[in-house]
């Protein structure tokens, strides 16, 4: 089932960033940038999409992923 | 040899393996006779005939990072813990990039990982794979993962040859730093192989022991109710220095590095060569490249795998190649076989034997089979001399590969 309460799905990608980077899920807050605050790769990105996929139930396309910049991005992207 | 040849030193150890985590917790457990082999519990065990193995004594998931292991292969793992450890025994030495090396091997690369994978691939699509499964499979990952945790730049290599790539991988280390390619080189082997299918296919090979009801009794090399080897995984690491580099540093050596020898049997895929022949010429060329004779050698820590052909074969070389009189034992009694890793857990404890002057006894040796004239050590540990003596490791592989490392007290 996707969730669609934006505090549960934050709080679960955080869950999905803290397992795939270390970065403590108290740090995935929306306005963070992926790679400029979160030092995050091309390659976590898709293992977190992955993980995302897998926790949502929302397929992100490889040509939207890239557009996903921001911690917000992903929020919309998978509550929309 | 000439006078003015670069000569290598050892200046730190790593190792996780079935008795211990690191070197010290091995090594003492090789002295007290403790064996690693345990019986498995694992979901796929109904389907093999062997129901144990030397499981790693410390889950490396245990002590890298999360985030970490799970981008690494088993393989990678305890190849990156007893690489940790090895550097931080070795004082963390400084060196430039590009004076610096890394050889790390393994036998069978991330056979987990591989078919992990597949079933992944199979019944979830290929867009649930990790971005990183292809250098969580691929042979070279530990050595990579080495390399990139060191920032290593003098070249970053993985020597595959079976049973006998973590002696083969050391020796290529001792050749980089004596052709003046690298100062220093984080070198040896690592295995995580315990899967169903590799262990299948070792069965069906008719290669390892089926001692289901007695597992820590199963590897028992040269005794006459051996059957089979048994499987180990873990890591052996040395970091490998020119001495010159390591006087410079005032760095603590364990012992010269001092000849390698190769060969092939061009006999058989899997038998060993029933003369030996092969294996007599790695040794023969080893002392040679060491500058030493037979005599000097005063310890083997052989292949001896507790398989019925290979065993007597190889102490029946040493004899012709080196002589009867060295103290010889097999840790893999202990250890059980570690594939490529042995070599690199082999010369880890070979150089212990040298600095401590000890060698660890064979344990499940109760009987030795008929035609051995050389010093088994077994029953009890036994001093070896004071002065200036050498220890030899040997490793085979399937295919026929001999790697034979020579290391010399410091």
């Amino acid at each position: 089932m996707a969730a669609t309460n934006e505090q549960d799905v934050l709080a679960g990608l955080g869950k999905i960033i803290n397992e795939i980077t270390g970065i403590p899920a108290s740090e995935v807050t929306p306005e963070k940038n992926f790679v400029d605050d979160l030092d995050i790769d091309s390659l976590s990105m898709v293992e977190i999409a992955v993980a995302a996929q897998d926790e949502f139930g929302v397929e992100i396309p490889d040509d939207q992923l890239k557009n996903l910049k921001t911690v917000k991005d992903v929020l919309n992207f998978i509550q929309n | 040899m000439s006078a003015n040849r670069v000569r290598v030193v050892v200046t730190g150890l790593g190792a996780t393996t079935p008795v211990g985590g690191d070197v010290t917790s091995t090594w003492s457990a090789l002295l007290a006779g403790q064996s690693g082999v345990r019986t498995l519990t694992t979901d796929w065990i109904d389907a093999v005939p062997v129901k144990f193995a030397g499981t790693a004594a410390v889950d490396p998931t245990e002590v890298l990072p999360r985030p970490e292991a799970r981008r690494l292969d088993r393989s990678e793992q305890l190849a990156l813990v007893a690489s940790r450890e090895a550097w931080q025994d070795a004082g963390a030495p400084e060196v430039a990039p590009e004076r610096l090396g890394v050889v790390v091997s393994s036998g069978i690369g991330g056979i987990s990982t591989t078919l992990s994978a597949y079933d992944t691939w199979k019944e979830r699509g290929w867009n649930r794979l990790s971005p990183f499964t292809v250098p969580m499979l691929m042979p070279n990952g530990p050595a990579a993962w080495i390399g990139l945790d060191r920032g290593a730049q003098a070249g970053v290599h993985a020597t595959v040859s079976a049973c006998a790539s973590g002696a083969e991988a050391i020796g290529y280390a001792m050749d980089m730093i004596r052709a003046g390619r690298a100062d220093v080189v984080v070198a040896g082997g690592t295995e995580a192989a315990i899967h169903g299918l590799n262990m299948a296919a070792f069965a069906a090979a008719r290669a390892m022991s089926t001692r289901n009801d007695d597992p820590a009794a199963a590897s028992r090399p040269w005794d006459r109710e051996r059957d089979g080897f048994v499987l180990g995984e873990g890591a052996g690491i040395l970091v490998l220095e020119s001495e010159e580099h390591a006087r410079a540093r005032g760095a603590r050596i364990y012992a010269y590095a001092a000849g390698v020898g190769y060969s092939a049997d061009g006999h058989h895929i899997t038998n060993p060569e029933p003369e030996g022949r092969g294996i007599i010429m790695a040794m023969t060329q080893a002392l040679t490249d060491a500058d030493i004779s037979g005599l000097d050698v005063k310890h083997v820590n052989a292949h001896a795998t507790s398989t019925p052909a290979g065993d007597v074969i190889e102490v029946k070389a040493v004899a012709k190649a080196i002589g009867t009189h060295p103290l010889v034992t097999s840790t893999k009694s202990m250890t059980g076989h570690l594939l490529g890793g042995a070599g690199g857990i082999e010369s880890v404890f070979t150089i212990k034997a040298l600095q401590e002057r000890i060698v660890p006894a064979t344990i499940n040796l109760d009987n030795p089979d008929d035609g051995i004239e050389v010093d088994l050590v077994h029953g009890e540990n036994r001093p070896l001399p004071a002065g200036d003596i050498a220890a030899v490791n040997n490793s085979f592989g399937f295919g026929g590969h001999n790697a034979t490392v020579v290391f010399k007290g410091a």
